[in-house]
């Protein structure tokens, strides 16, 4: 604070305590409608005071939602995403930073430039390859008439098939590219001093010894920060589980949740609804507030 | 940029950089391709070869009013969405610049929203948005009929509108604050000494060294509202009542995946592929342009 101003003071703790409640708003309605019993989550106007059925709306929604097994598909979903960005993006960044190969730009460039085509801009024809990830292949074998070759030679017709529609493959593989946490790594193998692979060249570690051994170890606070980031990615995916899964088994929460909303012909137990609501916003909205210094870091490194 | 001090190895790099490009290749650039194609040819509803059109799939979707419809729709939603998102967070964010006392619990509060994934923010907000139950529904109780999402367009526009905001001002506030915090304190100071007041000093100061940020968002927002609205339309109001919010994500999934239609769909997903290819350039430049601002 630069001059004594009470009014303005008065003015900066007014306008944030109307921001914060607004803020807070949609979070307070859901988590009083989910504690109320059903006579008064009807009422008009909605009472803000909490009942206290919250538990028992929470054990229907989790029944009617069949949570438990979307629970487990949530996590092995988000884990899956969290774990293979890591890998993928920190071995990408370490040949890009400490090899000198032919395509080394080509690559990271292919990377990058990923960024620019959101999984929402090409929805068909990526359901289209999910349902057989090989299909690139196929197709290209058959464009250079390989396929005919093998039918000619051994008689065999080729048609190569990995369906991932209704697998966790097909949940977590698609994603496992980042782009983003793909250039973190990057940037900050950049920052290492040299001397450390000098001095690993020098005592006759390999890379790999000298990724595993020194370079991961370093970087542990730039995966505790892309790991928060990963986690809120994974554990809110909608259009990509929404396209790939068409077996009730393989839903995730996020996806499960609409059928919790009430239809026109339904009882409208919206406490329910909200008592569903607050379990699939909690996990991520736990994970941010109590890694809030790493979460805050990845986000503003990482500008999408 | 590389490193000085190399490792050599011919294979090792490549098969280090294989799981990440294959996945690209497989999952990014095959499906684009694939759009671009599919945009360029109709597929006979029987089986057979695609026919190649030309642009004849571009023709008809310049031609058709629906699509103007939805562009037109997308704008609003994309404009609103973006102003009121970002004029808040700038606001939040000056105002919490300002505090001393109780800096981590406002900054706590503000950051939350980040994590609700958007269509579970989306059930909440139907629940607060219906015209029979929850927050809103006492409007109804004095004008009956006054607000109606189910059935009125402009209502349910609204109500999207709202969600998405919701969600977005978060990320908005966390870049304005931190690009707040960068300026450095003796700018702000010194204006001060000279007898500029609180109003002036954001004006000719302030504002200044964080445009910069201000346009990295802007650009960053209206792309995210072009693909995001995704979630929250999907489960708020599946594009209706009638068209009324069917953006033009939407679209492509409905007539794609739904109708079924993969040369229209694609032909819609390669128009919206190069306006995003666009956008991001243009955030490319600014975010280069900020680098030599730094320095």
């Amino acid at each position: 604070m630069i001059e004594r101003t009470p009014i303005l003071n008065a003015v900066t703790h007014t306008i944030l305590g109307v921001g914060l409640i607004v803020m807070c708003f949609p979070l307070v309605i859901a988590f009083v409608a989910a504690t109320l019993p059903y006579e008064a989550v009807i009422d008009v106007p909605m009472t803000l005071v909490p009942g206290s059925e919250l538990l028992e709306n929470a054990a229907r929604a989790w029944e009617r939602g069949d949570f438990a097994t979307q629970g487990v598909n949530s996590v092995v979903m988000t884990l899956g995403i969290l774990f293979g960005k890591i890998a993928c993006a920190s071995l990408t960044a370490f040949a890009i930073c400490y090899f000198n190969f032919r395509f080394r730009m080509l690559a990271f460039w292919l990377i990058f430039i990923t960024l620019m085509l959101p999984l929402e801009v090409r929805i068909v024809p990526t359901y289209e390859v999910a349902a057989n990830a090989l299909l690139p292949l196929q197709q290209l074998l058959e464009v250079l008439w390989l396929t005919d070759l093998v039918a000619w030679l051994a008689g065999i017709e080729v048609a190569l098939e990995w369906n991932l529609l209704d697998t966790y493959w097909g949940l977590t593989l698609p994603l496992f590219a980042s782009a983003t946490a793909t250039f973190l790594f990057r940037q900050f193998f950049l920052t290492i001093p040299e001397e450390l692979a000098e001095a690993a060249k020098m005592d006759g570690a390999g890379p790999l010894r000298f990724f595993f051994q020194i370079l991961l170890p370093l970087s542990k606070t730039n995966i505790a920060a892309l790991s928060v980031i990963m986690f809120v990615f994974g554990w809110n995916q909608y259009l990509w589980p929404l396209l790939i899964t068409t077996e009730p088994d393989m839903r995730t929460l996020v996806m499960g949740l609409e059928n919790l909303i009430p239809s026109e012909d339904e009882l409208p137990e919206w406490n329910v609804a909200m008592a569903g609501t607050l379990m699939v916003m909690l996990p991520p909205i736990v994970v941010v507030l109590v890694l809030q210094r790493w979460f805050v870091r990845g986000l503003l490194g990482g500008e999408k | 940029m590389i490193k000085r001090v190399l490792f050599r190895n011919r294979l090792l790099p490549y098969l280090l950089i294989l799981p990440e490009v294959l996945i690209v290749f497989v999952f990014f650039y095959w499906p684009s391709a694939k759009a671009l194609f599919w945009s360029l040819t109709l597929e006979p509803p029987f089986g057979g070869p695609a026919k190649w059109v030309g642009l004849d799939n571009f023709r008809e979707l310049f031609g058709s009013a629906e699509y103007y419809e939805s562009a037109g729709i997308t704008l609003v939603f994309a404009f609103w969405t973006t102003a009121i998102s970002m004029g808040l967070a700038l606001l939040l964010a000056i105002f919490v610049d300002r505090v001393i006392r109780g800096l981590v619990v406002y900054r706590t509060v503000l950051m939350w929203p980040y994590a609700v994934a958007a269509p579970a923010a989306a059930v909440a907000f139907q629940f607060i948005f219906q015209p029979g139950v929850g927050f809103f529904a006492f409007l109804n109780d004095i004008w009956p009929g006054i607000w109606d999402p189910n059935i009125v367009g402009a209502d349910a526009m609204l109500m999207v509108i709202i969600a998405a905001s919701w969600k977005s001002i978060t990320y908005n506030f966390i870049f304005f604050l931190a690009g707040l915090q960068a300026i450095p304190r003796t700018f702000v100071e010194a204006a001060a000494l000279d007898g500029a007041g609180p109003v002036r000093r954001f004006v000719t100061i302030v504002f200044p060294l964080l445009s910069p940020t201000f346009f990295f968002l802007l650009v960053i927002n209206v792309t995210d509202s072009f693909t995001e609205g995704f979630g929250i339309i999907n489960v708020m109001t599946q594009g209706g009542p009638g068209g009324a919010t069917n953006i033009l994500v939407y679209k492509i999934y409905q007539d794609g995946f739904i109708g079924l239609d993969l040369s229209g769909s694609s032909a819609q997903s390669v128009v919206l592929m190069a306006l995003v290819i666009l956008l991001t350039f243009v955030q490319f430049k600014w975010i280069e342009r900020r680098i030599h601002y730094a320095e």
